[in-house]
């Protein structure tokens, strides 16, 4: 499976690499024996589709699967990504700084001239160090990147114009991803913690990318490899400082876990300080700036992206619909302030998105707001995506079960007198999450494309058109979450502050962890407190008040 | 020797500063409006001396290598006796001298940067970093401060407020900063802004963590504080000396001057010199104690009982050293194991720190990181190894020395709701009875 996975993904950029040959920002290479390559695109469009069939259906075979074909499935899919070729040449062929006169990129494996650069006595820190100092107009235009749809989906639209042929594409492919979303929910929440995971490390992997593309630092010795390593490193961290308070049960009755967790912090400190030596033990005499300018993107994308991404995980934790309401209200604006610029777009919005528009935004501002009241709605009747994700030791799997709180619970809200002419009505029932709703969709609309400004501005700062290529028509990953990027960590904000206070199982996991005699110092002080307040009566025994609880 | 101390004393990396200051021109491809501005800062400043003109004039008939020697040893000197004169006047005002420490070394890396790119006539640009400044420093000071002032922020009202809704008022200021660096983009200098702002967020995540990280430990107890910083510090001074006096072996390409006879002698050093401070240090309370804000006198304490750590205990000393020295046993405070284990750290990956930032230094073709003391250079070139130790030295403490705070603990467990409570209430419970802690007798009190 994984092969296919990466073969599936090679016909497009076998297709870019024969424009590149021709020439930039020619179209594909139309014309000539078109009976024949009709043939092939349709039998192609059919071997495609059996491939994606199958692929969903490994999909479904996950939660049976063994722990290592999920390892090397992960391997296949994530790690070694289709559709971008990692050889130096075809880094080359892609790389967008060469000031130089060079047409036709070679394929030939190691390229001379970059090799001779290295022996040159001069410093290239010198020579990349003007790329630093140069402002945006002293770099050459890149020309527009060629089409990097599959062959077979232009032949089959072939007949439409360009500007509705592209308009297809996109539809075709949100609407798959748009499935594939649903399935995953589908499928639980331990699946969605692993897709976030997924997501993650390929954001990573795509802007690590573009900083080896900008920097010609592909070859920098040990370079990837502690990139990598960092970025297990955080995540480690991450996810022993998280799972372990909602796994605090599971934790308890092994004996090795108890010290993974309660050395934590300084086993994850040792294995940072085992990086930061190797990167200061890897500096060679001609690249420290480039190996400084690596280091430094390195930390600034694993704070971008594994931060968020743990925190979405956080939020997911406190129930599902946390998760979905919000990333659901950012797709929701991308998608509507598109369409209303499409239809009644006039005011340009900002310099740095030529395509956006004033009318717009505010078109998307006001339906995206409609549709994270509505979404509420209807996913706070759910059980499902209302309670908080528990590992439960028992059935050793999550589970969502509970009573909902007080916020999932309708409440009739007096409507003020003006929209009580205007709907006849006296009271509403709303849930109070809806309420909520309004201030994550505000949010998501007024200050999510933010985001999409900062990458904007990033493409053009580096002068490429997408992060990468992995979904046709729309570019890598990270264009797509580029305007989640803020999201997350204001629902998790938002959660905390105004939602619930500390998480309870983080203040159970500390509790355990201290010294007996402040333990029992601790169950003194609290059990008067319960006592006082009422909520433990002395006499009850302890099997009937978890009764209670649970 | 001679040899070796005529190639420590000369300066390695004038020969290629002055390469680099023709390639530096050579390599500003700024517009036309650009060059005229910048022709005088062509070259990154070079080191101008800074000493005191009376200073200069009492040494002026040594020679040049020993007026070196004079003026940065006098500078050192003054230097610890200001450490002790801060450490005299309490924990309020060492907070305070390392929050400036904080801000100083931000704006040196930050001036570093516009001096790289060329980026000093950006827009909006200084104001944006100090203003991110600003914000992270609040967002840390308020986690910490909250939990230790904790009495007296919930009777203020407004300060209760703030410290309620605390993440979310931090988080809606990074945001405006955020936004204002997104339309602050201009046309023709997206890259040079984005690499300021990349920048920017490293040099604070470097910098201003670290701060935090040291007041944290202070407030463990300013012994926390003094014997970490001055591990570092002897084993700077003694790497140095052992170097100079003994050093044949270099060490690393990165910094020519350091030898692995400073780097082990410098080692041995620091571990007794550990040793010796923490056993000097143990026997006073305002050394040992938790730093504590007391609401009646409205000021910090340090007064309390001792913790087990702080006090003499009884030792075995191994069968070996007991023939060598002819005692029983030796009487030590069990700080001064971990003290140990501080000196370690700071003798061994401290130097590290040292590496990274020759490196950087290195790299973007700079002598030191300012100018600010006369013989040292910046106040970064004397903190760069003290990077690593202050985050050492709090997870050390969170690992080993102590766990959470109970009373922080109980305070975050009374904002719970009630069922929330009894549950972990309950399996609290069944932990200690498991344990053993907690009979039926004990519990039916």
């Amino acid at each position: 499976m994984p092969g296919s996975a990466a073969d599936e993904g090679k016909v497009p950029f076998r297709t870019a690499k024969e424009e590149i040959r021709v020439g930039f920002g020619v179209e594909g290479s139309e014309g000539g024996g078109g009976g024949r390559r009709q043939d092939i695109a349709w039998r192609t469009v059919f071997l495609m589709s059996l491939l994606h069939l199958g692929a969903v259906y490994s999909l479904a075979l996950i939660p049976k699967a063994q722990p290592l074909t999920l390892l090397w499935a992960a391997y296949g899919i994530v790690i070694h990504p289709p559709g971008m070729e990692l050889t130096p040449a075809a880094l080359e062929a892609q790389s967008l700084n060469h000031w130089t006169t060079r047409e036709v990129p070679t394929l030939i494996l190691s390229n001379p001239q970059w090799i001779a650069e290295c022996h040159q006595e001069t410093d290239i820190d010198d020579r990349y160090g003007d790329l630093d100092s140069r402002t945006d107009s002293d770099i050459p235009e890149i020309p527009p990147s060629s089409d990097r749809t599959p062959e077979i989906l232009k032949k089959a639209l072939s007949g439409l114009s360009s500007r509705w042929k592209n308009w297809w594409i996109r539809g075709i492919l949100t609407l798959t991803m748009i499935s594939l979303f649903f399935l995953i929910i589908y499928m639980g929440s331990f699946m969605l913690m692993l897709l976030v995971l997924g997501i993650q490390v390929k954001c990573f992997h795509e802007i690590i990318t573009i900083g080896y593309r900008v920097y010609h630092s592909y070859d920098l010795p040990w370079f990837r490899t502690l990139s990598w390593y960092f970025l297990l490193c955080v995540n480690y961290f991450f996810y022993g400082e998280t799972v372990a308070d909602y796994f605090a049960t599971f934790v308890q009755r092994e004996e090795q876990l108890q010290f993974l967790i309660r050395y934590h912090r300084f086993i994850s400190f040792a294995l940072y300080l085992a990086g930061f030596c190797m990167f200061v033990l890897s500096l060679v005499k001609k690249h420290y700036r480039l190996q400084f300018y690596m280091f430094a993107w390195t930390h600034v994308t694993l704070l971008i992206t594994v931060t968020q991404s743990h925190l979405v995980i956080q939020n997911l934790f406190e129930g599902m619909i946390w998760f979905l309401v919000p990333i659901s209200s950012v797709i929701c604006n991308d998608i509507t302030a598109y369409l209303f610029g499409f239809f009644f777009g006039r005011t340009p919005l900002i310099k740095l998105s030529p395509k956006k528009t004033w009318e717009g935004f505010i078109g998307g501002f006001f339906s995206t707001v409609i549709f994270g009241f509505i979404a509420a709605y209807v996913l706070s009747k759910y059980q499902y995506f209302v309670c908080p994700v528990e590992y439960r030791s028992d059935v050793n799997s999550f589970v969502t079960e509970c009573e909902p709180s007080e916020l999932f619970q309708l409440q009739s809200y007096s409507l003020p007198p003006f929209l009580k002419a205007l709907l006849r009505r006296e009271t509403v029932s709303l849930y109070p999450f809806q309420i909520h709703s309004i201030a994550l969709s505000t949010f998501a609309s007024l200050i999510g494309p933010f985001g999409g400004f900062f990458a904007s501005g990033f493409k053009r700062a580096f002068k490429i058109k997408d992060f990468a290529n992995t979904i046709p028509g729309h570019g890598g990953i990270m264009d797509r979450f580029d305007c989640q990027y803020l999201m997350a960590t204001f629902v998790h904000v938002y959660i905390t502050s105004f939602i619930r206070g500390p998480n309870p199982s983080k203040v159970l996991q500390q509790l355990l962890v201290l010294q007996p005699e402040q333990q029992l110092n601790v169950y003194k002080v609290l059990k008067t407190h319960l006592v006082e307040k009422g909520i433990l009566q002395p006499t009850l025994k302890v099997s009937s008040l978890k009764r209670l609880v649970f | 020797m001679t040899e070796l101390r005529q190639r420590m004393a000369r300066e390695p990396d004038a020969p290629p500063e002055d390469k680099e200051s023709e390639a530096e021109a050579k390599a500003d491809g700024e517009t036309a409006s650009d060059s005229e501005s910048r022709v005088e800062a062509v070259t990154l400043p070079t080191s101008v001396d800074d000493t005191p003109e009376v200073l200069n004039r009492a040494l002026s008939n040594l020679s040049s290598r020993w007026k070196n020697w004079w003026v940065r040893g006098i500078l050192t000197l003054a230097m610890i006796a200001f450490f002790f004169i801060i450490i005299y006047l309490g924990p309020m005002v060492l907070m305070m001298i390392v929050m400036c420490v904080q801000i100083k070394c931000f704006h040196e890396i930050i001036t570093i940067g516009y001096n790289v790119y060329h980026s000093y006539d950006l827009p909006w640009f200084r104001t944006l970093s100090w203003y991110f400044l600003l914000c992270v420093n609040y967002f840390f000071y308020g986690e910490t401060v909250t939990d230790y002032f904790f009495t007296l922020v919930q009777r203020e009202e407004p300060l209760r407020i703030l410290s309620k809704y605390h993440r979310f008022i931090s988080f809606t200021l990074y945001l405006t900063g955020f936004c204002m660096f997104v339309l602050s983009l201009v046309k023709k200098h997206y890259r040079l802004q984005f690499y300021m702002f990349g920048w920017t967020h490293v040099t604070l995540l470097i910098v201003v963590t670290q701060s935090h990280l040291v007041i944290h430990n202070l407030f463990e107890g300013m012994i926390w504080f003094i014997v970490p910083i001055s591990c570092v510090i002897c084993n700077d001074i003694m790497a140095y000396m052992f170097g100079f006096f003994f050093g044949r072996t270099p060490l690393i390409k990165l910094s020519p001057k350091k030898t692995w006879e400073g780097f082990i002698g410098g080692c041995f050093a620091t571990v007794v010199f550990g040793l010796l401070l923490s056993y000097v240090m143990s026997g006073y309370r305002c050394f040992v104690c938790p730093v504590e804000y007391n609401n009646d006198t409205n000021s910090f304490t340090v007064d309390c009982e001792p913790s087990d750590l702080f006090r003499l205990q009884e030792y075995n000393i191994p069968g070996v050293i007991q023939s060598v020295i002819g005692w029983k046993t030796v009487r030590m405070y069990p700080f001064q194991i971990h003290s140990i284990a501080l000196s370690t750290f700071a003798s061994l990956i401290g130097p590290f720190g040292g590496f990274f930032a020759s490196g950087f230094k290195r790299a973007f073709k700079i002598k030191d990181f300012a100018n600010t003391i006369p013989g040292h250079g910046g106040i970064m070139d004397r903190f760069d190894c003290q990077y690593l130790m202050a985050t050492f030295v709090n997870v050390y403490i969170a690992s080993f020395i102590r766990g959470p705070n109970p009373s922080k603990l109980v305070q975050q467990f009374l904002t719970l709701r009630p069922d929330q409570q009894l549950h972990i209430f309950n399996m609290l419970k069944s932990h200690l009875t498991d344990k053993g802690m907690l009979t039926a007798a004990t519990e039916d009190k």
